[in-house]
């Protein structure tokens, strides 16, 4: 195949990944750099509708600079980015309000209004999104969001600075679901918490994910996430998407970043707790 | 435009009908939140009994719907038929999770709220002085240390701080203070004319200047530049843990934060202040020299007759007592900064607003002494 030919292949397959009904975000292309330093670079992604997909990488691959694009708080230098069928780029923001409405997001911090409760917080994007629903049944839309993420009751009324940081992250979770979003986003959900918490919350997203039929666009670390939840993982290296499939596809790669990553010492030790999972099960 | 697109589009609604003597309710269209419109407050309105809901008709729902729909089950009691779209699991799931929770924290009524609030305030600042103090009290300690081991002076962080706190502070304070000498002489100047005494004019600039307006705006303008960095710099140090790092590798955060930054003012303050003043003097004499035609030569000469030499000491000997409190003020409330970024904000306006009414007490204060010593 000449070069040439290769392109125009590519394209069609670009061009027949957009058409696709089952995915619900698509990269194409995209470029994205500070100054002299370029951190991404032709990185294309497809997130296929209802999966949970990972995405991992090295620190200071652009992990979070590329959920950025995708949420619009970052314009890139080139490329495309669809989000269910919608191009994202260069929109202005009440035209992209509709496909707005329809994700969620949870940042790193958890990124709670610090004047608002818990629950204040919950409400406020029904509250901007649809005066038409009553004080009434927004706070008991707000109670039931907050179970819902495994906050205690006793949460509502709390101010962010009170609570620690597994339940503001679940606070914030809460949150991003308020409007019942067809999409998810979330930016190391399991970072900063001890084993027993993260595990609790890689169950609870798993759950969610289940009832409300969420497709979720996961950034993280923790290796035990990656087995426990992931349907696909998508690894960042070199500026673009190096590979993107389900565990054991990518360990058939021979990418060295990769077989570093998942035969570490710590890969190793994730690999074995699950199948310890697995045996027990059988 | 996907099929799901058309699909959210279609508003939910509602239609009552009575079949076989059973009342019935049809619902139809999406039950999403972006659809919902009014639907929740018309089923609220909907009176006498209700013995089934019929979801026939509805193509699409989401947890808000199911949570619509709970409630509405939950009131009347009825059951749902028609189901197509997953409803009854999405209506089970927020179902079990349907539990009181209380959006606010409980609400005080005003008078209560405000009197708890001026008692708060009051324990406050009681607890702030006594803090103040007992920092004081450390600052002294830690000095003491230093004088016994001069080894662990840092040298090179206080001349750091000259820098920061003096020199870089003389545009500016050069600046304001030639525009408030040049203030106090027209004011004083359209006064005295009333009476034939513009020469006066010179007396007012000269004495007040020195005594007072020249260390008081000094000490208002650090204050402002070096008080609230101060309270800026350690608040973050404190957040990220730098302090306590510090105290964990056997360094005194008193010996090597706050008295290097003391330091520094208690020794700009008074070359700020004289500074200060003498620019003011050249404002003012700049202002009678073009306004009210009184030469450069008339003015010095003239100042020298009607401004004691005390009225200089005045000055000077306030100005590094004004250094104190206001790095002390800046450096205690930089280190109370406990939970959050927020405090960090908080605390340097304090910081600030301590400083300077701190200042002004003690100025008055010592405006009372100094008469009384007959320094007038």
């Amino acid at each position: 195949m000449t070069p040439e030919e290769a392109m125009s292949a590519e394209e069609e397959r670009v061009e027949k990944a957009l058409e696709r009904d089952d995915v619900a975000i698509s990269v194409r292309n995209l470029r994205n750099s500070f100054g002299d330093q370029v951190v991404h670079e032709g990185l294309n992604l497809d997130v296929r509708k209802g999966e949970i997909l990972g995405v991992v990488g090295g620190s200071g691959t652009g992990k979070s600079v590329l959920m950025r694009s995708i949420i619009g708080l970052q314009t890139p230098d080139e490329g495309e980015v669809h989000v269910f069928g919608e191009s994202m780029i260069g929109r202005l923001d009440d035209e992209a309000l509709a496909i707005r409405k329809r994700w969620g997001v949870l940042f790193q911090g958890g990124a709670l209004f610090s004047t608002l409760t818990v629950a204040e917080n919950v409400e406020v994007p029904i509250r901007e999104y649809y005066p038409n629903i009553g004080p009434k049944l927004r706070d008991e839309i707000a109670a039931y969001k907050i179970r819902m993420t495994g906050l205690p009751a006793e949460a509502g009324p709390k101010y962010p600075a009170e609570l620690s940081g597994g339940m503001k992250k679940r606070a914030g979770l809460a949150r991003a679901l308020a409007l019942d979003p067809d999409l998810l986003f979330l930016d190391e959900p399991t970072a900063g918490l001890d084993p027993i918490g993260a595990a609790a919350f890689d169950d609870q997203t798993r759950k969610l994910q289940k009832t409300l039929g969420l497709t979720v666009f996961l950034i993280t670390h923790d290796l035990d996430t990656l087995y426990s939840i992931c349907d696909r993982v998508a690894v960042l290296a070199d500026r673009k998407v190096t590979a993107v499939g389900t565990i054991d596809e990518l360990l058939a790669t021979d990418h060295p970043w990769i077989q570093e990553y998942f035969n570490g010492p710590r890969g190793r030790a994730a690999t074995a707790a699950v199948a310890r999972e697995k045996d027990k099960r059988r | 435009m996907d099929h799901t697109t058309a699909l959210m589009n279609k508003a939910a609604d509602l239609a009552q009908e009575v079949r076989d003597g059973e009342t019935v309710i049809r619902l139809s269209g999406n039950m999403s939140i972006a659809c919902l419109n009014h639907l929740p407050d018309r089923l609220d309105a909907i009176e006498g009994p209700v013995d089934t809901i019929d979801l026939s008709g509805v193509e699409h729902m989401d947890t808000i719907g199911a949570w619509v729909l709970h409630r509405t089950i939950k009131r009347w009691n009825c059951k749902i038929t028609g189901d197509k779209c997953d409803a009854e699991r999405l209506i089970a799931a927020v179902g079990r999770v349907d539990e009181p929770v209380n959006i606010r924290p409980d609400y005080v009524p005003p008078w209560q709220r405000v009197v708890g609030q001026i008692g708060e305030a009051v324990v406050n600042a009681g607890s702030t002085m006594l803090g103040l103090l007992g920092f004081f009290g450390g600052t002294l300690v830690a000095t003491w240390n230093v004088i016994r081991h001069p080894s662990r002076f840092r040298i090179n962080a206080v001349v750091q701080r000259f820098e920061v706190v003096g020199v870089s502070a003389l545009g500016i304070i050069g600046l304001m203070s030639f525009l408030i000498g040049i203030v106090i002489a027209q004011q004083g100047s359209v006064q005295l004319r009333q009476f034939g005494m513009e020469m006066l004019t010179i007396n007012l600039v000269g004495r007040l200047t020195f005594r007072e307006l020249g260390v008081l705006m000094t000490a208002i303008m650090v204050a402002g530049r070096s008080g609230s960095a101060f309270a800026a710099q350690l608040g973050t140090m404190k957040l990220t843990e730098e302090v306590d790092a510090m105290r964990t590798i056997g360094v005194s955060p008193m010996e090597a934060l706050v008295l290097p930054r003391t330091l520094a003012v208690v020794v700009m303050m008074p070359l700020l202040g004289f500074y200060s003043s003498i620019v003011a003097i050249v404002g003012g004499g700049f202002l009678c020299a073009v306004s009210l035609d009184i030469p450069p030569i008339t003015f010095v000469q003239r100042l020298r007759e009607v401004v004691p030499i005390h009225d200089l000491w005045v000055g000077l000997i306030k100005a590094p007592v004004f250094g104190v409190i206001i790095a002390l003020a800046g450096c205690f409330q930089g280190m109370q900064v406990k939970a959050n970024a927020e405090e960090v904000g908080l605390r340097t306006t304090s910081a600030v607003v301590q400083a300077i009414f701190l200042v002004i007490v003690l100025d008055a204060f010592f405006a009372v002494f100094f008469t009384w010593v007959g320094w007038n």
